[in-house]
């Protein structure tokens, strides 16, 4: 699903230049739930970045579902971003001044679908996020779980393959993160691919694998998944059950 | 896609309302003092024989002094009017399709209504090529004919609030009109008719109303009358009537229509064998210099337009330009507080041209609103000006015409597109990750 290979990334200013990726690899097979760690600076929401297309690289190659993203023009990249890649936020980002179910809409308005067939992934979006009740609710009349549901709701209206995750509960209580938390394992049992960075060793620990990034590199692969593929569909045909 | 983003931008123009309010004040002011001195221009600079420009043509013949021109600002100018003898002369060769000559002056009227007091109109003497030419409209009736020019005949024509006044807007065709002490047959009445400029007759206020009554020619020369609007001489001429008639004063509107272009030039090439031949009599000193202007170039020739009315606009549209660099400042601040919303629309998919789409949108209806505001304050704009100018002229001029109130909105929306421009740019340029990892 992504894969960088010998990637880099160079921060310049006219005075300082900051490597913050260096010989970066990363394997991500579809299905995946991938948690990645490292101190603050080490290069992981870079690595985020780039893997969501909203940052070019220096050096390397990433390959996104097959598909080398070098050079490709801003076009290109928007729209792979909008067809394919799901993104949640430690800030939540909604839009204020749009309701719930124009927050969630926003992606599905750029790839040109008829009202009808918005109307009804976004009910089914919010609908999975538990928030059905609340689609003409404004952001602020919400508590921050509830919000970080809409911004999931937001990613997975648009069926994305890959749905990118900073640090997503960054913001939340413990309470509150839990239960994104599971949500987070429901969308990945039913055979989304997630990539997750995160602070916390815990939430690191509920992921199939862990990544370790320090000073722009992966330090420790562990690339024995905890769960594989086939168990992860097997749980989704469990849930769909 | 359109009506989202036009969505989208109702609900951001909502959310600020005092940066919305300035934004669209900015752009009203600069519409309303441009409109206001633009649909002055506009009424002023109006062609109303657009529709047969190159056909009517003004005649102009130098006959002045061999040693002073006409116009010593503008010394290859010929005069602007024209001498009885020359007019009598190019309207009895009839040369072109119709022949207009005419001048004004007024006559007392003595209406049939006892109730109705006698008072001054001011007639218009014109030969039957008047009406063909300038095409006013008839509500009952018709112009005379070249016959009843010859001889003479008592008949006039009438303008709407004439036939009201003396006969309370009744088809009066046939019936009398007491004018300067003799009866005139009515052969036709016309409908509201307002030629701005007065093409026909720009020598004394070329956006004064046109003359109530309308007789023969003939009638003001049998009468003996000479114009009340412009009488130049340059040199003494005999005594009396006939000596005015002989002279080489001028005094008279003449105006031709031709065929077509071709036949333009022919009418011209006619003037110059004219002028030719009466410089055999010792007339016309200066060299040959004669105009067979359109309607358009006469009027500009004319400057019916003043310089001050177009440095007016000028200003005025400086001004508003003025208005446009703060509203730039204005969305550029708003369009950059968005930045958060933009970086957002970035990373789930918006292009850089989706983004620049939406903000547009949003500019040109910040322009729209600033447009029809823009429309109020002209409207007020002018009804000061007809307050300020109350039994002038401009009094006319001050009128918002539809043509007008969509060059004001199209206006409008074009400097407010032009203006977000910018501040678009701007917005396109924000990098969705920086903003994301700002929130």
């Amino acid at each position: 699903m992504l894969k960088m290979t010998h990637l880099s990334k160079v921060y310049r200013t006219h005075m300082i230049e900051t490597h913050a990726l260096r010989s970066f690899d990363i394997h991500v097979r579809e299905g995946e739930f991938v948690a990645v760690t490292g101190p603050s600076g080490s290069g992981k929401t870079t690595f985020l970045n780039i893997a969501g297309l909203l940052e070019d690289f220096n050096d390397g190659d990433y390959l996104l579902d097959g598909v080398s993203v070098k050079g490709l023009d801003d076009n290109a990249r928007s729209r792979l971003r909008n067809e394919k890649i799901g993104f949640i936020f430690q800030g939540f980002n909604l839009i204020p001044d749009l309701n719930l179910f124009d927050n969630v809409d926003v992606p599905l308005r750029y790839r040109r679908m008829g009202s009808a067939e918005r109307k009804e992934r976004i009910e089914h979006a919010l609908g999975r996020v538990g928030l059905s009740s609340r689609m003409k609710h404004y952001p602020s009349e919400l508590s921050g779980g509830q919000q970080q549901r809409v911004a999931i709701a937001r990613a997975l209206a648009g069926s994305p393959r890959l749905l990118l995750a900073d640090e997503p509960t960054g913001n939340l209580d413990s309470l509150m993160a839990r239960g994104v938390m599971e949500l987070l394992e429901e969308i990945h049992a039913q055979g989304t691919t997630i990539v997750m960075v995160t602070h916390d060793p815990e939430l690191a620990a509920r992921a199939q694998r862990n990544v370790h990034i320090i000073d722009g590199q992966v330090t420790d692969l562990d690339d024995a998944p905890r769960l594989g593929g086939e168990v992860a569909a097997a749980t989704a045909a469990a849930i769909a059950d | 896609m359109f009506s989202y983003y036009l969505r989208l931008a109702a609900i951001s123009l909502k959310r600020n309302r005092i940066l919305t309010a300035l934004m669209v004040a900015a752009i009203a002011l600069g519409i309303g003092m441009s409109m206001t001195s633009m649909t002055v221009l506009h009424m002023m600079s109006s062609n109303p024989l657009s529709h047969k420009d190159e056909l009517v043509r003004r005649v102009q013949l130098d006959n002045w002094d061999a040693n002073r021109p006409w116009d010593e600002d503008n010394p290859t100018e010929p005069p602007d009017i024209m001498t009885y003898q020359d007019t009598n002369n190019l309207v009895n060769a009839h040369k072109a399709e119709y022949e207009s000559a005419s001048f004004s002056n007024v006559l007392p009227l003595e209406p049939e209504k006892r109730e109705v007091k006698p008072y001054m109109v001011e007639a218009l003497f014109a030969t039957s090529g008047f009406f063909p030419i300038f095409e006013p409209p008839f509500k009952y009736g018709s112009g005379w004919s070249p016959a009843e020019d010859r001889s003479a005949a008592r008949v006039a024509v009438i303008d709407s609030e004439t036939n009201d006044k003396l006969f309370g807007g009744e088809n009066s065709v046939g019936r009398k009109v007491h004018l300067g002490g003799e009866d005139y047959t009515i052969v036709g009445v016309l409908e509201k008719w307002n030629p701005t400029p007065r093409v026909y007759h720009v020598g004394n206020g070329a956006f004064n109303d046109p003359q109530s009554v309308f007789v023969p020619f003939s009638i003001g020369i049998e009468k003996q009358l000479n114009s009340n609007s412009n009488n130049s001489c340059f040199k003494n001429s005999e005594p009396g009537y006939a000596g005015l008639l002989a002279s080489d004063c001028v005094w008279l509107d003449l105006w031709v229509q031709v065929k077509d272009a071709a036949d333009a030039q022919r009418y011209a090439a006619f003037l110059n064998d004219y002028v030719n031949e009466q410089k055999k009599s010792g007339r016309f000193p200066r060299p040959l210099n004669n105009r067979l202007r359109t309607v358009s170039e006469f009027l500009e020739a004319e400057r019916v337009v003043s310089r001050d009315v177009r440095t007016q606009v000028w200003l005025a549209f400086a001004f508003f330009a003025v208005c446009l660099i703060n509203t730039v400042g204005l969305l550029l601040a708003k369009f950059m507080g968005k930045a958060p919303e933009i970086g957002l629309r970035r990373a789930v998919g918006a292009s850089k041209p989706a983004v620049f789409a939406q903000y547009l949108t949003e500019s040109g209806l910040v322009g729209l609103a600033g447009g029809l505001f823009g429309l109020v304050l002209t409207g007020l704009g002018l009804l000061a000006l007809r307050k300020l100018y109350a039994g002038t002229s401009i009094e006319r001029l001050a009128e918002l015409d539809w043509s007008m109130v969509f060059a004001s909105l199209a206006i409008a929306l074009i400097a407010s597109l032009i203006a977000g421009l910018y501040p678009t740019w701007r917005a396109c340029q924000v990098q969705p990750a920086t903003q994301l990892k700002t929130q």
